[in-house]
């Protein structure tokens, strides 16, 4: 419901509203500026930054200098599996947590989500060692696998939360009108439960390509996703702001634009469904 | 009305995620607690006997681990304080009418997707750098000497940084419970002659107080493991200024190759996050029966 506001209040609350959000965001706006200036130019006052020369050759750099869209790839790849997998077994298990409960559901519900409490450093070693002995430290493969297992407690309570929302009479409906337990998943669940499957795996995939304690800890050169990538610029001979700019906005872009769209996921996904 | 053949199939589709998380979780952590009994070193080839608790009592008496337990309060409590009161008050402004909302509440929540190495280095180099960094200039240009603020205020520095990554976290979940208050509870009190601020102690904080809850619990458990954003920018110095209880085990374990100290420093993390855990679970845990 709207309230009757006087516009010079709404002004008020206009400016101070865009100025702290643009001051939030400035960060942000400032690489996207840095990332089209010249090196030299770049590290200059910020008044003579936004009169020097705009140029794109720090993207060119970005990838001749370093092999960027193989790291971009990584990131993708590491991203999307992991989540692929994690639905694969996530979704008959948030399925048949949903709607045929048992006395010890809300355990295993529980249970599932304590996993996600334990601090990654107190299992370092162990996956550390795991992946050395298998020849997999600096694979995609064991970041893809790590990553989905990292996920997998928010991706089944994701959907448990969203498959509960789905009315069961819906399935006792069709279960009346002889459909079987294939028919019913996949004209009944299936489509209703479209939506809640695409915010999980949109919010997954951004914990995924975000991630940075596993990414740095279990990967080098061949396998390092951006989150790593990015990490190699931290020493002190790397200080080359436009590059380091234009590298950032690449590969922040595609998950800012994928954030935008997942605002409400967000608060349903990282608060397992407390704040709705 | 689950028929036994439905339960047996309901069995079948939860079982194979609980088996991976099982494996993931049960056979790691077992292998860090025998870690933690050995003296074991990667460095030091050969056999690795059994000392009981000796690695506990070198992780804990080491000055260090004191220093990163007070480090790791100090940044859990700090960011935790400034996210939480930044986000009511940013809460209460973007829940005002005002033009433009959207794009306003898109760029307060831009920083949480922001990929935490990423955060951390434009912080480290385009601002806090004392020569080429924002702030750097803006001292300069008002005829002050520039602030080097990752070697002299390093931890400081860091809870700053990773406000600024959590503060549209907690502003986002505040946004959405202040959303879903009930507005004639406010008119009624408006009528009734209740000023604003009296308004919001006893009528919207209230409301607030489930999830600021929630806010704190969950970014406890992602703040005691903040890892990324010190290893890019102070690698937990100088000395140990800057060093958590996550960045002191890998180093203990992945530069040291101490293998049984820094087994017994995770499994002290552990311990300390489960404490942050079980209050949690305790709140999820009666959602789910609403």
């Amino acid at each position: 419901m709207a309230r009757a506001v006087s516009t010079p209040r709404k002004i008020v609350n206009t400016a101070a509203g865009w100025a702290i959000g643009l001051l939030i965001f400035f960060p942000i706006l400032w690489i996207a500026v840095l990332s089209f200036k010249s090196e030299g130019d770049a590290i200059l006052a910020p008044l003579d930054v936004l009169a020097s020369a705009w140029t794109f050759e720090s993207y060119g750099l970005v990838q001749s200098r370093s092999d960027y869209f193989g790291h971009f790839w990584n990131s993708v790849i590491i991203s999307l599996g992991s989540t692929a997998l994690g639905l694969l077994v996530a979704v008959p298990a948030a399925w048949a947590m949903a709607f045929v409960p048992g006395r010890r559901t809300k355990d295993v519900l529980l249970w599932m989500l304590s996993t996600k409490m334990l601090p990654p450093v107190g299992v370092l070693l162990p996956i550390y060692l795991i992946c050395q002995q298998l020849g997999l430290l600096d694979t995609r493969v064991a970041l893809v696998a790590v990553m989905m297992m990292v996920n997998l407690p928010i991706i089944v309570w994701m959907l448990y939360t969203y498959f509960r929302e789905i009315p069961a009479d819906i399935l006792e409906a069709a279960r009346m009108d002889g459909a079987g337990l294939r028919e019913e998943v996949l004209f009944v669940l299936l489509p209703m439960a479209v939506p809640g499957i695409a915010s999980t795996m949109l919010l997954n995939i951004i914990l995924a390509w975000n991630e940075a304690f596993w990414t740095l800890n279990l990967t080098a050169a061949d396998a390092a996703p951006l989150t790593a990538f990015i990490a190699s610029y931290s020493s002190p001979e790397g200080l080359f702001y436009a590059k380091l700019s234009a590298a950032s906005l690449m590969a922040i872009a595609p998950i800012l634009i994928m954030g935008w769209f997942s605002q409400k996921q967000l608060v349903r996904g990282l608060t397992f469904g407390a704040v709705k | 009305m689950a028929t036994k053949a439905s339960r047996i199939a309901a069995r079948a589709m939860i079982s194979p995620s609980v088996v991976l998380l099982l494996g993931w979780m049960a056979i790691p952590l077992g292998m860090t607690i025998y870690f933690s009994l050995l003296r074991y070193n990667l460095l030091m080839p050969g056999p690795k006997p059994f000392v009981g608790l000796e690695n506990y009592a070198f992780f804990m008496t080491n000055p260090a681990f004191t220093e990163a337990l007070v480090n790791t309060l100090l940044l859990v409590g700090g960011v935790l304080l400034i996210t939480i009161i930044g986000g009511i008050l940013l809460a209460l402004l973007l829940d005002l009418p005002l033009w433009g909302q959207g794009v306003v509440r898109i760029m307060v929540i831009a920083p949480f997707f922001v990929m935490p190495t990423v955060s951390a280095l434009v912080w480290k180099n385009m601002f806090l750098n004392p020569v080429n960094g924002l702030f750097g200039h803006a001292a300069r240009a008002l005829g002050l000497q520039p602030f080097d603020f990752l070697a002299d205020a390093p931890l400081a520095s860091l809870i700053g940084i990773v406000s600024w990554q959590w503060l549209p976290f907690a502003t986002l979940i505040l946004l959405t419970a202040m959303q879903s208050l009930d507005r004639e509870q406010l008119e009624a009190a408006e009528m009734d002659g209740a000023n604003a601020l009296r308004r919001f102690i006893h009528i919207t904080l209230p409301h607030l107080a489930r999830p600021m809850t929630v806010v704190v619990l969950i970014q406890t458990i992602f703040l005691l493991s903040i890892f990324a954003e010190i290893f890019v920018t102070t690698s937990g110095g100088p000395g140990n200024a800057s060093t958590n209880l996550t960045y002191l085990i890998y180093k203990e374990s992945l530069l040291s190759f101490d293998v049984g100290a820094g087994s017994a420093g995770g499994v002290i993390a552990v311990i300390l996050a489960n404490i942050v855990a079980i209050f949690l679970m305790r709140m999820i845990g009666r959602n789910l029966d609403r």
